[in-house]
């Protein structure tokens, strides 16, 4: 690994102070995320996942510690610089799929490039590529609701990797699926990482991490182990 | 994100829910519609008396009969005739304030020409009348002395009438037309005054005297109907007046503390007095329209508001898509705007549909003008901003970690 990291943190907790009483969800974390990389971040519900998510994703600061993507720390920028940034470096992939329900498929795909500038004319041609992608370009114009839930999921990939972003972060992507949709998913996960791009996905699922080649494992907000494995082949052949 | 886009997006959810988008606007479409249609009548009524204003002319005293006893009872104002071709004359040689004055008869009558006929005022006056009123000549001439004194058969018409009786190729100057079975000929037409003033023929006093309304009992050789006089500056109006009035008394031979048998009207000052109440009416009425305009604004924020706390987890996505602060602002502030504008155009609409039918129904003037459509226009984009900000900021404020963790 000589590239340059794409995320870094270095020494990051985060406190909350609800009514008077911090509460610290993430801390003292330190690591690198390479590009090409697909990694996962493991731990129970409470450890500090979903926290750390929203850091790397730049909706939230370190309260210590730093962020760096791209070698710039990140708290140095502008809120607005932030959201900008988050439009056109981190596609998000949600457990809920988190579809807006008035728009059809290829509407709710175009809309990152709504806020990176992008004319509707080059927005649906883009989406329409975008959900091709993923296999769901047959379903472009119909609605959240009139799609399972692994389309959904589908179309929810499909949003994020439409503005070629440096990272896609996938908060619990199958925890809404069964099995089978769900391992579906992750082979489009894998598919996506086989062509170069980087992949972070969080998870309280073992299963899900054996399919990632790195595997990051958080407790109460500490990390506990950060583990490469060398050789992932014969798990993948095993699972598909 | 640019404006067009906010537009855009904002039109989007608005189609989704067209009930309650068009009840949110209706204070809008309300308030705006009554702006419009109260200037609308406003300004029809303050363009009808200006022209009258300027019909009669500037400096206009205008001299009417006034109330008369006979055998003791009172009698209507105007049912006799009280003034005179010499009062007339008085007024002319006695009060040096006075430029020109003219005493007329009046009546209705059909004229004819060949294969037209039209129903309009025979007025029966002097050339003075067209002085005091300054009132040019179209083409030919005035009434010549001879014809004053000698009941000549001549006529002068008003732009209407000429328009009415003759093809628009034809020169009326020289035609015969007939009033009454009378054959005149006609030496001149009048420039257009405005609609109400140029439907009217002009004759000789003398002729109408002889000629049309010589039977009338009520007429006595002498009598005018009401006399019009023309004083030289603004500031002798009242001077005039009053020395017009004790001229007229000394006439008729009014002894002191009986009422005078004439009136004497500065109609302009009249008109123009009741056109600030007209003005001061209608203001009123744009008050009580723009409270409707504030109880809309305020139900676009109220809905505003619901549809931000509806909309928390969209806001959070929209955030997490990399969606700034001011996008957010942008599109709830875009979809206030839109429902005000929207709104606002269906007032415009429906003033401009309601001022036309009470035009129709009660026979009113009314006057769209592009100012007071700009006025509600600008109202409403007004309302827009100011009750669209507080909830638009309010969702632009929102956590986008909160914001998604909303069911």
């Amino acid at each position: 690994m000589t590239a340059l990291p794409l995320i870094s943190l270095r020494s990051v907790s985060r406190t909350y102070r609800t009514d008077g009483i911090a509460v610290t969800a993430v801390r003292n974390v330190s690591f690198d995320i390479a590009p090409g990389e697909i990694v996962a971040v493991m731990g129970p519900s409470g450890s500090g996942k979903s926290t750390l998510m929203n850091m790397i994703g730049l909706l939230d600061l370190p309260s210590e510690g730093a962020v760096h993507l791209e070698g710039a720390n990140v708290a140095a920028l502008s809120e607005d610089r932030r959201s900008s940034l988050r439009a056109r470096s981190i596609g998000f992939v949600f457990q809920s799929y988190n579809l807006l329900a008035r728009h059809n498929a290829v509407e709710n795909v175009a809309l990152p490039l709504v806020y990176c500038g992008v004319s509707r004319k080059e927005r649906l041609a883009r989406a329409e590529q975008s959900l091709q992608a993923v296999g769901m370009l047959h379903r472009a114009h119909h609605f959240p609701r009139q799609l399972s839930g692994g389309e959904q999921q589908r179309v929810a990939i499909a949003r994020a990797l439409i503005a070629s972003p440096l990272i896609v972060l996938a908060d619990e992507p199958t925890g809404a699926l069964d099995s089978r949709t769900g391992a579906e998913i992750l082979a489009l996960f894998a598919a996506l990482n086989r062509t170069g791009q980087t992949i972070v996905m969080i998870t309280h699922d073992p299963g899900i991490a054996t399919q990632c080649r790195r595997t990051i494992r958080l407790h109460d907000g500490e990390l506990v182990s950060d583990e490469t494995v060398a050789e992932l082949l014969p798990r993948r052949s095993a699972a598909s | 994100m640019t404006m067009l886009q906010g537009f855009q997006i904002a039109l989007h959810a608005l189609r989704l829910n067209p009930l309650r988008s068009f009840l949110t606007m209706l204070g809008i479409v309300i308030g705006v519609a009554s702006i419009v249609t109260v200037f609308a009548i406003g300004s029809g009524a303050q363009l009808r008396l200006q022209e009258q204003i300027r019909s009669i002319g500037a400096n206009v005293l205008m001299i009417t009969p006034g109330a008369v006893y006979q055998g003791g009872v009172r009698l209507k104002d105007g049912s006799k005739l009280t003034m005179t071709e010499g009062d007339v004359q008085a007024i002319l040689e006695q009060i040096p304030e006075i430029q020109a004055a003219a005493g007329s008869l009046a009546g209705t009558a059909q004229v004819i020409h060949e294969g037209k006929n039209w129903n309009t005022t025979i007025n029966g006056t002097t050339t003075g009348h067209f002085m005091v009123r300054d009132w040019q000549l179209a083409s030919g001439r005035y009434f010549s002395g001879a014809e004053e004194s000698g009941a000549g058969k001549v006529v002068i018409l008003g732009s209407t009438v000429a328009r009415e009786l003759f093809a628009p190729g034809d020169d009326p100057i020289g035609a015969q037309i007939r009033i009454m079975k009378v054959p005149l000929e006609v030496v001149g037409v009048l420039d257009r005054k405005g609609p109400a003033q140029d439907d009217v023929a002009f004759v000789p006093l003398s002729t109408a005297k002889l000629r049309f309304l010589g039977s009338a009992s009520n007429i006595n050789r002498d009598s005018v109907a009401y006399i019009i006089a023309k004083v030289a500056a603004d500031g002798q109006m009242a001077g005039a007046r009053a020395e017009i009035e004790s001229l007229l008394r000394q006439r008729h031979r009014i002894p002191a503390g009986q009422e005078d048998d004439f009136k004497v009207q500065d109609p302009a000052a009249a008109m123009e007095a009741q056109q600030g109440a007209i003005r001061t009416v209608a203001l009123l009425l744009v008050a009580i329209a723009s409270v409707s305009l504030l109880v809309g604004g305020i139900s676009i924020m109220n809905v505003m508001i619901v549809s931000v706390t509806e909309r928390t987890r969209e806001i959070g996505i929209r955030r997490a898509l990399g969606g700034r602060m001011r996008d957010i602002r942008l599109q709830f502030l875009c979809e206030a705007l839109v429902l005000c504008l929207l709104g606002g155009a269906i007032g415009v609409a429906g003033g401009i549909t309601l001022s036309m039918t009470v035009a129709r129904m009660a026979g009113w003037v009314t006057s769209i003008d592009g100012e007071a459509i700009g006025l509600a226009l600008a109202f409403s984009i007004a309302t827009g901003l100011i009750f669209g900000f507080y909830p638009a900021h309010k969702a632009s404020r929102l956590s986008p970690i909160e914001a998604l963790k909303t069911e």
